[in-house]
């Protein structure tokens, strides 16, 4: 039970290092998931450079904060 | 064969691959020349073959997975692992975080294994096939996974492990000759490419999965990796600057996170 314990924390670790980044990146998938279809047809060919804007924001605040407080 | 269309999965793959496969030689090499040959082979043929197991099991179950919903599972993962990658290597370029050394870990495993109570030598060390079972199984699930993202959705899969098979050959072969870790490959550069070409095509294949339109379809990959390239190099710059308007770097040695 206890290796079963350290595999899943070892693969979760492959994916996860700072749970706010991966929570802020599932989360704006989940917003654009549900938003972005319900923008008007104009909008269709902003969805996808839109959702990418959001990606790269969220790590770049991601490792701001993370530096401020590793300073 | 089409390289521009196979190219990039390769190259991923190869480099991505290349990575992992230096981190599971280091700690094979360290067990290896502190407990014996035969325990650290044992170990790492033992993970060998579950990975290969777990491969032909759920290999083919990929196939039956519709499209868009493999796209978005794959995209969310490489992007999970991408970003991870990336995030540590902006801070590593940073200086916040110390640089990835494979001699400081080979010599902090061989330690930590000749600080273990030696086995009489008709006994099976099992202490050190743990640790190489351990590595290889980890590291090469990683492959596994990199495979994947890089080659499945494409329909990629055989150029993409390829490109893996080739950095597995070059990594052992090398190991082989220098019986050392690889300390000179530039592991950190190349998790930063890695980091950005992942975190690239899981971008992508999101977008793919929840059918949005990429601008220049499959080409937008480059401008994704480009501008990825283009803001991390950014903050790189911006937090080395401000760590030297504020307080000191933190030493290279700093090991407060994983690998």
């Amino acid at each position: 039970m206890k290796a079963l314990l350290t595999a899943l924390q070892e693969v979760y670790g492959l994916f996860v290092e700072d749970g706010s980044l991966a929570i802020g990146i599932l989360l704006w998938i989940l917003l654009a998931a549900l938003l972005f279809p319900r923008l008007p047809e104009s909008a269709a060919p902003w969805r996808a450079p839109l959702f990418f804007i959001g990606i790269l924001l969220l790590l770049l605040e991601n490792v701001w904060r993370s530096a401020r407080q590793k300073k | 064969m089409n390289w521009s269309h196979v190219g990039p999965s390769v190259v991923a793959s190869f480099l991505a691959s290349l990575v992992e496969f230096v981190e599971a030689l280091t700690i094979v090499l360290a067990v290896g020349s502190v407990r014996g040959w035969r325990p650290a082979l044992i170990g790492t043929l033992a993970g060998v073959v579950f990975l290969a197991v777990l491969v032909l099991a759920f290999g083919p179950a990929l196939q039956l997975i519709p499209l868009n919903v493999l796209q978005l599972v794959v995209g969310v993962l490489l992007l999970l692992f991408g970003a991870r990658w990336l995030r540590k290597a902006i801070l590593r370029a940073g200086g916040v975080l110390g640089l990835h050394d494979e001699e400081a870990i080979y010599a902090r495993e061989t330690v930590a294994l000749q600080q273990e109570a030696a086995q009489p030598p008709e006994r099976l060390d099992w202490v050190a096939v743990a640790t190489t079972f351990k590595a290889v199984t980890l590291e090469g699930l990683e492959v596994v996974f990199i495979v994947i993202a890089t080659g499945a959705l494409g329909h990629n899969l055989l150029p993409a492990a390829l490109g893996a098979a080739a950095a597995g050959i070059v990594v052992i072969s090398l190991g082989l000759a220098l019986h050392r870790p690889l300390a000179r490959v530039p592991e950190n550069t190349l998790k930063y490419a890695v980091g950005i070409l992942l975190s690239s095509f899981g971008v992508f294949w999101i977008g793919e999965g929840l059918k949005f339109t990429w601008p220049g379809e499959d080409l937008s990959l480059l401008g994704l990796a480009g501008i990825f390239l283009i803001a991390s190099l950014a903050a790189v710059a911006l937090i080395r600057r401000a760590t030297a308007l504020g307080a000191k770097p933190l030493p290279a040695s700093r090991q407060g996170e994983t690998p």
